[in-house]
């Protein structure tokens, strides 16, 4: 896609979103502001798989530490402060991604995707043998934070239009913020470090640095994904933390095409999409969307990112004729 | 560097000796590396000249023996380290980042002299000194006329070119080159020969290198090398002259007969 064609698509899909609530229907309000909160997540996982080279397989620990956290740092009865809330539950999740990421960034290929898997496992675990989040229960937010700044309240996250307008605004923040850290000197860094870190070490790179930056910035980017998804459901329990979220998210970046932050977008779309489509059929969704999965790596190695650039060429290569 | 003296020493390995295990790949190997000059490592095919490269390169930690960069024991530190108090390395099969242009691969290694990680939010591109190094070296190293190409798709010998602008981004004093001559065809091959002697002026360069005319044409020291040992050591005058290593790499003349 040309520089004004994916200009004019992405103004055209955030109108779309933005006239969303217009509708009134407050059931796709509520599927959108989800697909909205996955896209992020897919963003976050895209800056390690898409620019870093980082597959890594446990990426919804942050999620769900920061959805925990969303919960348990909230009085029980009361509304706690969005402006306090938000910001601690991304620490936490900015934290945990330093702290697991100083060891598992020691470890390349086959051995990363396992140690990042296994490190989110003991995190799921905590949540689920121990008493702190409910166990395997879960936990309740039960009242959403307040966006009160003194007595003025800019809006309303109880009202479910206000709640889609603030997910859709941290969607986009989001997306220009990875932006412009990917044009950054250490952007750079970072996509040279996917393609051959060696030699950007021999450069004198110290990658491990640049790699645990990555690691905690994704961290704490999808715990503000994970923040949003408590908030949204105002429930949270373990298996936000399960290799299983940890798996769809990697798909919806495989989906979409990885290193490509729209396709990241439309990936959480396409995979939220099609699992409510298949659910509405059938209990065994999960067969139907394996089906899907592979036929889109045999046939879209891509992902749906590079769908435009085909058809242009298959368009071309047809007047050529 | 203006007080940059040639003859001045910048690197100076003393008696490396590296193990694989029971075998002894490099034995002993003491190379020195001055400003000016071109230090050239031939041998045969396991002679260990890449063990001894790699180990003066930090990409392996020698077992024993003591590597100094002006005067610096750099011994202990990594190739990432080894690169920042400026020794340069260009590697044997191509290396470089085949996906980039020409322009962001010199960039990249420019903007490693003054990386500033912190700053997320500034434009890579609108770090004008690194542009500008960049195209300075990329013109240097001639290939001025392919900065906006995807690198990728450079001949071989262009290729070999970039690594070299590559080297020259991070303001090396010594170049560590290996084999920067494979597979070039005999005009590449005579256009980075005149670039090795002009780079010559103003850095130390160590090389590794088979093209035996090459060698003798820009060699100023010549250390032989045979299963892991020095053989000899000198001005290619004393090589070409020296009966141990006639015998040792072009074969001694019965070995023809046999």
């Amino acid at each position: 896609m040309n520089a004004q064609a994916s200009l004019i698509f992405k103004l055209v899909a955030l109108a779309v979103l933005a006239c969303v609530p217009l509708s009134g229907e407050s059931f796709y309000v509520e599927m959108i502001s989800k697909m909205l909160v996955m896209a992020i997540f897919a963003m976050s996982l895209d800056l390690l798989v898409g620019f870093t080279g980082l597959v890594s397989f446990g990426h919804a620990a942050y999620f769900g530490i920061a959805a925990y956290a969303a919960a348990l740092l909230s009085p029980k009865y009361d509304a706690g402060n969005l402006w306090l809330l938000l910001p601690g539950a991304v620490g936490l999740s900015a934290l945990a991604a330093f702290v697991i990421g100083l060891f598992v960034l020691r470890t390349k290929g086959i051995y990363f995707i396992m140690v990042t898997l296994a490190f989110a496992q003991m995190a799921y675990f905590v949540f689920h043998d121990t008493p702190v989040g409910g166990g395997s229960d879960g936990i309740y937010l039960n009242v959403k934070p307040s966006a009160a700044i003194g007595g003025w309240e800019p809006f309303d996250l109880g009202n479910g239009t206000h709640q889609y307008y603030f997910i859709l605004a941290l969607m986009v923040l989001v997306y220009l913020f990875l932006r412009r850290v990917l044009q950054s000197p250490f952007g750079r860094v970072l996509v040279g470090i996917k393609s051959n870190e060696h030699r950007m070490q021999s450069m004198g790179y110290l990658t491990y640095r640049y790699k645990l930056g990555a690691f905690t910035l994704a961290g704490a980017l999808g715990g503000v994904a994970g923040f949003l998804y408590a908030v949204l459901f105002g429930f949270v329990t373990p298996e936000l933390l399960s290799w299983h979220e940890s798996g769809n998210v990697l798909l919806m970046v495989i989906l979409g095409g990885m290193g490509n932050l729209v396709g990241a977008v439309v990936g959480a779309f396409a995979f939220e999409g099609m699992r409510g489509v298949f659910e509405s059929w059938t209990e065994h969704w999960q067969l139907l969307m394996g089906g899907v999965i592979v036929a889109l790596v045999l046939f879209l190695p891509g992902g749906l990112s590079s769908l435009p650039a085909r058809i242009r060429r298959a368009l071309q290569g047809g007047e050529a004729k | 560097m203006s007080a940059a003296k040639t003859n001045e020493v910048l690197l100076e390995a003393k008696k490396l000796t590296r193990r694989f295990g029971g075998l002894v790949a490099n034995q002993d190997i003491s190379v020195t590396v001055a400003r000016g000059a071109i230090h050239v490592l031939l041998g045969p095919n396991g002679a260990g000249k890449s063990t001894c490269i790699n180990m003066l390169s930090g990409d392996l930690p020698p077992s024993e023996g003591t590597i100094t960069f002006m005067g610096r024991d750099i011994t202990g530190l990594s190739a990432a380290q080894r690169s920042r108090v400026g020794i340069g390395r260009s590697y044997q099969r191509t290396n470089i980042f085949p996906q980039f242009t020409v322009l962001e691969n010199v960039r990249l290694a420019a903007q490693s002299r003054n990386q500033q990680p912190w700053r997320i939010f500034s434009k890579a591109m609108e770090q004008k000194w690194a542009l500008d190094k960049a195209h300075a070296c990329i013109e240097e190293a001639g290939l001025g006329k392919r900065a906006d190409w995807v690198s990728g798709v450079l001949s071989h010998g262009e290729q070999r070119q970039l690594e070299i602008a590559m080297v020259l981004a991070t303001d090396a004093q010594v170049l560590l080159l290996d084999e920067p001559l494979a597979g070039m065809g005999s005009d590449e091959s005579a256009k980075m020969v005149e670039l090795l002697k002009k780079l010559r002026a103003t850095r130390g360069i160590l090389l590794v290198e088979h093209d035996m005319d090459a060698v003798f044409a820009v060699a100023d020291v010549i250390t032989v090398m045979v299963n892991g040992q020095m053989l000899e050591s000198g001005p290619p005058a004393q090589i070409r002259a020296s009966v141990a290593v006639q015998q040792a790499y072009l074969g001694t003349e019965e070995s023809f007969h046999v």
